[in-house]
């Protein structure tokens, strides 16, 4: 079990090298470039070789490649361009209040595909499986921007129960929050959904299931406490690696609804070329994504003891 | 092996599409997607003959659906948008760009996958080593950082959307046609090819890939339909094709403020957008059905 976390911890390190390498040589490579970007259209090469050479651009790729990782290990991630403030200061606020939304999603989401999945899979073929198979397919196939406009065109314009903004401008608001809850839910859930009903239509074929049945243990007790053990292993992979294609749904929405988070910050910052805020963005993206696999992986080792690796 | 092949008649391709479609039949399901992705394969086929008005020209702004033209005699069956374009016609024309763009970005995204996936799997070792690697690397990237990295750093083009549906995409299929051919590599036709003295590259392209078909055609089927969401979705965020010409989603960007009195504007595109979406995966989901009934 600690063999195979050490393992996974160094292709995390090892893949988080590569990406900021990748990343730094994207962007910064072309000094002048940068230059320019931070000084605006209008500064001669003069001035962009005096800035360069006061922030110790001048030095070597590589050391400034260390000098940077370094730096963005202790949340500096320098200035931002577009903002004029470092871009730790409008991070880290953004980044939570997508945790808020992301973590709103969860709540919503799990208890939700979890019921459906298993009430689809306890009987294979049945109407209720039916149903939440092809309503879940018919809610994956309407994408974010889609679904928020029908929900907006129903519950903001037509009714006026919600507003069509989420600014949160008067602090944390439940009415504000809804849709863009309700809009990721809808698209998301269909995909867990399906993988916990195809899992748990597996176990109900298992004979370990069959035996229960005919050992003449109540139907209800044979899903609650033998079925669902073995049935909930793979959802809980999934979920948890949906935390990486649920970042372009949470663009998507906050942009839509104008609220003030980590996925908007990244696109006004790639919109505008905020070299700053696009690494910084990147940086904190990718290792939430490749943290959740490592999570991912040891769970289901945890869950799942006839998986050992060695 | 070659003389039995020889003996029996060979299938022509078009007995084969016949026999396909006749497949078909057994699920409803499938039928049914089929005919939202023709439904507007043929709208966008027959685009440039249908009497529409030009998709990119001011008519008359903020027209109603089924409002009539003062202009001249004609009905704007689906209203105008605020710049007075025709709708019905900016949907269509809409259609041709996502399905041109869709489809091309995820065949090639799938010659480079399966390439790299039957390379992965066949040679093994440090081919291997070195492929699976950077497929982590790239699924690693959660997508949309992938996509506006890329379109930032190269622009928005059609061509530098291909490339990043390429790069979000190839990874995943690698790893599905790198499984099948870790299956298929051990069968006893492989062997009898190897024992003929045929190349590495025969057995890949000859042998392995047109036998590891089966779940590809599915998984295909879902990636046109994630594809088509992609670049909707990139044209929504403003890093899509650039304009005039018609996409959906820079039409539900572009007219999203105005919902609260011509909701038409931005609903239309959402609706085509989801049914074409809906296509794809109801035909997957059909097929995948018929496939595992065999």
């Amino acid at each position: 079990m600690l063999i195979l976390a050490f393992r996974r911890l160094i292709s995390m390190v090892l893949i988080m090298a590569v990406v900021s390498f990748t990343l730094f040589s994207i962007f910064e490579t072309d000094k002048l470039a940068v230059a320019g970007k931070v000084l605006g259209p209008y500064s001669n090469t003069e001035q962009r070789e005096a800035w360069l050479d006061k922030n110790g651009y001048n030095e070597p790729f590589v050391e400034r490649y260390f000098t940077w990782v370094g730096n963005a290990m202790v949340g500096d991630f320098g200035e931002s361009i577009q903002f004029k403030v470092p871009v730790s200061e409008i991070l880290w606020p953004r980044l939570a209040n997508t945790g808020i939304l992301a973590g709103l999603y969860m709540l919503v989401m799990i208890p939700l595909s979890l019921t459906l999945g298993v009430i689809a899979g306890m009987k294979e073929g049945s109407i209720q499986d039916r149903v939440v198979s092809v309503g879940s397919i018919l809610t994956t196939s309407v994408p974010e921007f889609a679904s928020a406009t029908f929900f907006t065109a129903v519950f903001v314009f037509s009714l006026g129960w919600f507003p069509g903004t989420s600014a949160m401008t008067n602090g944390f608001s439940w009415a504000e929050i809804f849709l863009p809850v309700l809009v990721l839910v809808m698209y998301g859930f269909g995909y867990t959904a399906r993988m916990t009903r195809a899992s748990m239509a597996e176990v109900m074929t298992s004979h370990y299931i069959r035996t229960a049945v005919l050992k003449g243990i109540p139907y209800r007790r044979v899903i609650l406490r033998h079925a669902l053990r073995n049935a909930l292993i793979a959802p809980f992979t999934v979920i948890i690696l949906q935390l990486n294609w649920l970042l372009s749904g949470v663009i998507v929405v906050e942009v839509f609804f104008a609220y003030k988070g980590f996925g908007k910050l990244l696109l006004d910052g790639a919109l505008f070329g905020d070299i700053y805020v696009i690494e910084a963005c990147t940086l904190v993206a990718v290792f939430v994504a490749v943290f959740s696999q490592f999570i991912s992986d040891i769970g289901y080792t945890l869950l799942n003891p006839r998986i050992r690796f060695t | 092996m070659t003389d039995i092949n020889n003996s029996t008649a060979a299938p022509t391709l078009l007995s084969k599409i016949v026999k396909s479609i006749g497949m078909l039949k057994e699920s409803p399901i499938a039928i049914f997607g089929l005919s939202l992705i023709l439904f507007w394969v043929i709208l966008a086929i027959l685009a440039p003959i249908l009497p529409l008005y030009d998709p990119n020209t001011p008519l008359e702004p903020f027209k109603f659906p089924l409002d009539g033209s003062a202009k001249n005699d004609g009905l704007y069956w689906l209203g105008t948008d605020h710049k007075g374009r025709d709708i019905l016609s900016r949907v269509i024309f809409g259609a041709q760009q996502v399905l041109v763009w869709a489809t091309m970005a995820t065949a090639v995204a799938y010659i480079v996958g399966m390439f790299m996936g039957v390379v992965a799997g066949y040679l093994g070792g440090w081919w291997d080593e070195t492929i699976s690697f950077i497929s982590n690397v790239l699924l690693s990237f959660p997508v949309i950082v992938l996509y506006i990295i890329i379109i930032t750093y190269l622009g928005a083009t059609g061509f530098n959307i291909v490339l990043a549906v390429t790069f979000a995409s190839a990874p995943g299929i690698m790893r599905i046609v790198r499984g099948l051919v870790l299956d298929l590599r051990t069968r006893d036709y492989i062997f009898a090819a190897q024992t003929r003295g045929e190349s590495a590259l025969y057995i890949m392209i000859v042998e392995l890939l047109p036998n590891a078909r089966g779940p590809l055609i599915v998984d295909a089927c879902l990636r046109l339909g994630y594809t088509t969401i992609t670049i909707a979705m990139l044209g929504y965020l403003g890093l899509g094709l650039p304009p005039p010409d018609p996409d959906w989603g820079k039409m539900i960007a572009e007219t999203q403020p105005l919902g609260s009195f011509a909701g038409h504007m931005a609903v239309v595109p959402a609706i085509a957008i989801s049914s074409l979406v809906l296509g794809f995966n109801l035909l997957a989901d059909g097929l995948r059905e018929i496939s595992m009934r065999d």
